[in-house]
């Protein structure tokens, strides 16, 4: 089966120039990364601010160009400036600020935006942008203003206007970071319900543990290298690990873990309020 | 102050005005300013009300609505009434030392305060029953033939419908930083001046390093989009002509050529 994203060695450095133009210092933001991620997969990267984790997403929209190694998108090199296009529209990007990704004064027109570019005609723009909408769940907004809705809505609506361009991939970087507790809830339900029922592929890139849990894959991610890879439960297992790389677990998993080093016999990686009270149980 | 000002305002309502082609409306607002440069009698100016009156009517704007847009423009009136009530030549009606009132002046008064109200009152008109969206689709779709010309018609529309995008955002972040700026002290709203204008550069400069960033962020979201400019784009709501809008032109070639042949007319058999 062809990869959904395929990187090897990976390297991005940015460079740092002083007044005069001469090179001041660079600094290496992704160093070496190798990913393999299949369709469908639902896959999360966590990492700490300045671990590299927004640079290769940005490489993945083939917004940044590696420095070295390569990086395909479905079997297209990102770094080909002919196929940027085809590229984008693979990989659809989410970013963090949801004002600042919508275009459009009215909902519909932003989702529109995408297919536009693509030169889609315009009796399946329309059918596009209700398919993204209802997908999503914000059909019943369409002819709100962005500024009326909340922002999980908007970032809802910014999910729809990737996905009415049709994308294989979608990758989200800290999608939730500016959005209060149930918005974060809302767009991580939508995107499990993308994942699973239009089989779109996600890459979801986070600081926040709870929203790991649902995810096939979890990859850690520090100073621009891989770290720790694994289900949520192999990652989460190792409490000390991924608190040396500055990250915390969920709080249940938290308190599993310093019950057990208090003597309590627990299983490891518990990620769950309803596996800890079972586990609790078993306990007695 | 800010709230007065109409022009550019919409006014939602159902009417024909407001489902016309936004391309109508911007030829029909330009073919009337021009119109009224076209004549200087007094007929001219009955048809030319009677028409905007009739607008008016049709548009299902109050006409109240309307009005207040013009008191924005109050001063510039009075400079434009005194000036020419006081400084044309002509028979003198009454005088006061070098002070003196002509029959001419009076005329001239008169109809430059109509012209210029005529003037308010057709812009608003098209403002108020197109929103701002349909506006810079027509502007684009009615200037498309500049494009010939290498006149970035695309982008500059483009610029207009994102510029009214983020007018509420950015209001709302001026907002935020006063508040911020006044919690700790800084005084919006004393002293002379020199000094609140001085005082407005703590809340100008993080506007604009805002305005900085959330540009360069749009623009990276933009791209991720894959917008690559005008060509090859389609639209999700492209602008269609209808019966109406060709009955509008209709109604336009016909106020044109009865405002142009009366005022002829008048000056041959009247003045």
């Amino acid at each position: 089966m062809k990869k959904m994203i395929e990187s090897k060695n990976l390297v991005f450095e940015y460079i740092r120039r002083d007044e005069e133009g001469n090179v001041d210092g660079i600094i290496r933001a992704v160093d070496g990364v190798t990913l393999d991620i299949q369709p469908g997969d639902f896959v999360a990267i966590l990492g700490h601010n300045g671990s590299g984790k927004s640079t290769i997403a940005k490489q993945i929209n083939a917004i940044l160009e590696p420095t070295e190694g390569y990086l395909y998108v479905d079997g297209k090199d990102v770094s080909d400036h002919d196929k940027l296009w085809e590229v984008r529209q693979t990989a659809g990007m989410v970013f963090q600020n949801p004002d600042n990704q919508i275009i459009a004064s009215v909902v519909e027109e932003d989702v529109a935006f995408g297919p536009e570019n693509l030169g889609v005609p315009t009796e399946d723009i329309w059918v596009r942008v209700e398919e993204a909408l209802r997908a999503v769940g914000m059909l019943e907004y369409r002819t709100h203003s962005p500024n009326k809705l909340s922002g999980g809505q908007k970032q809802r609506v910014a999910i729809a206007g990737i996905m009415a361009m049709k994308p294989k991939c979608i990758v989200l970087d800290e999608p939730t970071a500016m959005l209060d507790p149930n918005g974060r809830k809302e767009v991580i339900k939508t995107l499990h319900e993308l994942n699973a029922k239009e089989n779109v592929t996600v890459l979801l890139i986070t600081h926040y543990m709870d929203e790991v849990i649902g995810a096939d894959r979890v990859i850690v991610m520090d100073e621009g290298k891989i770290v720790m890879q694994g289900t949520p439960r192999e990652v989460f297992s190792q409490v000390e690990k991924l608190k040396s790389y500055r990250l915390d677990v969920p709080q249940v998993t938290e308190l599993a873990w310093e019950l057990k080093k208090a003597g309590m016999p627990l299983p490891n990686g518990i990620l769950t309020v309803e596996e800890f009270t079972e586990a609790l149980k078993q306990c007695q | 102050m800010i709230r007065d000002i109409t022009i550019g305002q919409y006014y939602p309502a159902d009417s024909v005005l407001h489902r016309l082609d936004p391309r109508v409306k911007l030829v029909g607002t330009l073919t009337f300013l021009i119109s009224l440069f076209l004549f200087n009698n007094l007929i001219g100016y009955v048809i030319a009300g009677l028409f905007l009156a009739t607008m008016i009517k049709i548009s299902k704007v109050p006409f109240s609505f309307i009005v207040r847009g013009l008191k924005t423009i109050v001063i510039l009136m009075l400079f434009t009434v005194v000036f020419n009530l006081f400084l044309t030549d002509g028979t003198v009606l009454w005088q006061w030392k070098f002070i003196k009132i002509t029959i001419e002046g009076i005329q001239t008064a008169i109809f430059m305060a109509l012209r210029l109200t005529f003037l308010i009152i057709g812009s608003s008109l098209m403002t108020l029953t197109t929103t701002p969206n349909q506006l810079t689709d027509g502007l684009e779709t009615g200037l498309a033939p500049l494009k010939k010309l290498h006149f970035p018609v695309h982008e500059i529309s483009m610029m207009m419908s994102i510029a009214l995008r983020f007018i509420p955002i950015l209001l709302e972040e001026t907002d935020k930083i006063m508040k911020a700026q006044q919690a700790r002290g800084a005084d919006f709203e004393e002293g002379k001046l020199m000094e609140r204008v001085k005082a407005l550069v703590p809340m100008l400069v993080p506007l604009f390093v805002s305005a900085f960033h959330r540009a360069n962020d749009l623009a990276m979201a933009m791209e991720a989009r894959c917008y690559r400019g005008g060509e090859g784009r389609t639209r999700m709501k492209p602008l269609k002509y209808s019966k109406r809008d060709g009955m509008a032109y209709l109604c336009l070639v016909a106020y044109l050529v009865v405002l142009v042949a009366t005022t002829r007319l008048w000056m041959l058999f009247v003045a």
